[in-house]
C-alpha cells in the first residue's frame, strides 16, 4: 500500500484542521468537545510512534518474569501475570514485577496523558 | 407554546407558589449536566425574591440516574436541609419539586457566588487566600456533615472501604480487560484495609469540582448525590487521590494544601483522631476508584450507548490512575 500521505500525515492534517478552522468556530459544548478531539489525534500520533516499540520491550519483561513463557503471546503473558498477582504468587515485595509495572505505566501514560502529574513524579524516582 | 415557553411558564408558577405573585421568571438557562441531571440558572424580576436561583432537576421519565448509586433529587434535598442544621456551608433549599408541578424532580436552591473550576482555585491569584483557608474550613465541613444523622432519608446506603474494594474488583472484572497493576492494588486494599469504624454519614464526592469557593476559600458544599454511610476517612482520602490534585502533586491535599491542618481541624470541631497514615489507603482507593470509573465511562462508548468523542477519551485516562497506583504502592513498599 501507498502511504503518500501517511496515516500520520494525515491525523496530522486532521488535527491541524480541528485545531486552526473548526476549534475557533465553535462554542460551548463542540468546542470542549473539539478539544477532546485534538488531544485525542495527538495521542494517535504518540500511539502510532510508541506502540511497536513499547509492546516489544514489554513482551521482553514479561518473558523475563514469567518462567515458561516460551511461543506464548504477549496478551497471554500478561493474563498470567495478573493471575499470578491474583494469587499471591507475585506481590508488591517483588522488586521484578514493581519495576515491569512501573516501566508499563511510564510507557502507557506517555503516550495516553504525557502531561500527567504522576508521570513526573515516577520520572523522578 | 413552545415546550420551553411551558417549561418556563410552569416554572414561574412554581416561584410564585413560593414567593408570591408578584414575581416573575426573567429567564431560565441551562448551565450543565448530563441527560439525566440538569443545572439551571433562573433570574427573577420582582420583590421579595433574589434576583437569581438554582434548579437541579431530572426531567420526567429521567428521575434514574445513570449511577445506581445516586441517592436521587430530592434525598438530596434533604440531606442539604439537614447539612445546614449542621453548620455545614451549603446552599439553601428553597423549594423541592412537587409531582404536580410538572416540572421533573429536583429541588431550587440559592445561588451562591464563587468559582468551581479546579485549575481556577488551585492558579489564580485572587484564590491565594482561599487556598491557605481550605484545608482548615474543609476539615470543620467534614466533622459537621460525618455528624449528620440522615436516618430519616431514604434511599441512602452504607457502603464502607472493604466493601467499595469488592464492588469495584467486581466491575473491573466484568468489564473483563487485563490491567495486572488494578489487580495488584485491589490485593493491597484487601491484604491493608484498615479496621472499619463505626459507619456514618458521608459526602461520597468531596474533592474540588463539587465544593464552591469564593475568595476567602469554602462557600458551599455542593453535589450530595453519592451520599452514603461509610468510613469518614474516604472522604479525605478522596480529596487527596492524586486524580483531584488536577496537576499540583506536591500539595496532597486537593493540590491546594496539606492534609494535616485538615485534619487538625477536623478533630478540634469533634471529627476522630487521625494521622495522615491513616488516609494512605483511602488515597490508594480513591486512585483505583477513580481508574475503574474511567474504565466504565469508556465502557458506554465501546458498548454504544453513548457516541461522544469525551468518552471514548475518557478510556485513556485509565493510565493516569495506574501510574499513581504504581507510585502509591512503590511507597508502601518502602514504608
Amino acid at each position: 500500500m501507498h502511504d503518500q500521505p501517511s496515516v500520520s500525515e494525515l491525523v496530522q492534517a486532521v488535527k491541524n484542521f480541528v485545531d486552526h478552522s473548526a476549534m475557533p468556530e465553535l462554542k460551548g459544548r463542540a468546542a470542549f468537545h473539539a478539544r477532546v478531539a485534538s488531544n485525542v489525534l495527538a495521542t494517535i500520533l504518540r500511539d502510532l510512534e510508541a506502540r511497536e516499540g513499547n509492546d516489544a520491550a514489554e513482551y521482553e519483561r514479561l518473558k523475563a518474569l514469567l518462567p515458561g513463557s516460551d511461543g506464548k503471546s504477549r496478551e497471554t503473558l500478561n493474563e498470567e501475570l495478573r493471575d499470578k498477582i491474583r494469587s499471591g504468587e507475585l506481590t508488591v515485595e517483588s522488586a521484578a514485577l514493581m519495576d515491569h509495572l512501573k516501566k508499563t505505566a511510564i510507557a502507557q501514560l506517555k503516550v495516553d496523558q504525557p502531561k500527567y502529574s504522576g508521570l513526573a513524579t515516577a520520572l523522578e524516582d | 407554546m413552545s415546550e420551553k415557553q411551558e417549561f418556563d411558564s410552569r416554572l414561574q408558577a412554581v416561584l410564585r407558589r413560593v414567593y408570591g405573585e408578584q414575581i416573575a421568571l426573567a429567564s431560565a438557562n441551562r448551565l450543565s449536566g448530563g441527560a439525566s441531571q440538569e443545572t439551571w440558572l433562573l433570574t427573577l424580576n420582582g420583590t421579595g425574591a433574589p434576583e437569581t436561583l438554582i434548579l437541579r432537576r431530572a426531567p420526567e421519565g429521567m428521575e434514574a440516574t445513570d449511577d445506581s448509586r445516586a441517592i436521587g433529587l430530592p434525598n438530596e434535598a434533604k440531606l442539604i436541609r439537614k447539612a445546614q442544621h449542621a453548620g455545614v456551608a451549603v446552599p439553601e433549599v428553597v423549594h423541592v419539586l412537587e409531582p404536580d408541578e410538572g416540572v421533573g424532580e429536583g429541588f431550587i436552591m440559592s445561588r451562591v457566588e464563587g468559582e468551581t473550576i479546579a485549575r481556577r482555585i488551585l492558579r489564580d491569584d485572587e484564590y491565594a487566600k482561599a487556598r491557605e483557608n481550605l484545608p482548615a474550613q474543609c476539615g470543620r465541613a467534614l466533622a459537621g456533615i460525618h455528624r449528620i444523622d440522615g436516618s430519616d432519608v431514604p434511599r441512602i446506603r452504607e457502603s464502607t472501604g472493604l466493601a467499595q474494594v469488592e464492588q469495584y474488583e467486581q466491575t473491573y472484572q466484568e468489564i473483563g480487560v487485563c490491567r495486572p497493576i488494578f489487580d495488584l492494588a485491589i490485593v493491597w486494599l484487601k491484604e491493608n484495609a484498615p479496621k472499619p469504624l463505626e459507619p456514618m454519614l458521608v459526602h461520597g464526592d468531596f474533592r474540588l469540582g463539587n465544593i464552591m469557593v469564593d475568595e476567602q476559600g469554602l462557600a458551599a458544599v455542593l453535589d450530595w448525590e453519592l451520599a452514603h454511610y461509610g468510613d469518614p476517612r474516604e472522604d479525605i482520602g478522596w480529596m487527596c487521590t492524586n486524580s483531584w490534585r488536577f496537576g499540583q502533586s506536591d500539595k496532597r491535599l486537593g493540590g491546594f494544601g496539606d492534609v494535616e491542618p485538615l485534619l487538625e481541624a477536623y478533630a478540634a470541631a469533634g471529627g476522630a483522631e487521625f494521622t495522615p497514615r491513616d488516609i494512605d489507603w483511602w488515597d490508594m482507593l480513591g486512585s483505583m476508584k477513580w481508574g475503574i470509573m474511567c474504565m466504565g465511562m469508556y465502557e458506554t462508548f465501546r458498548s454504544g450507548a453513548d457516541a461522544s468523542v469525551e468518552r471514548a477519551a475518557i478510556g485513556r485516562r485509565v493510565s493516569e490512575t495506574e501510574m499513581d497506583l504504581v507510585n502509591l504502592l512503590e511507597g508502601q513498599r518502602h514504608a
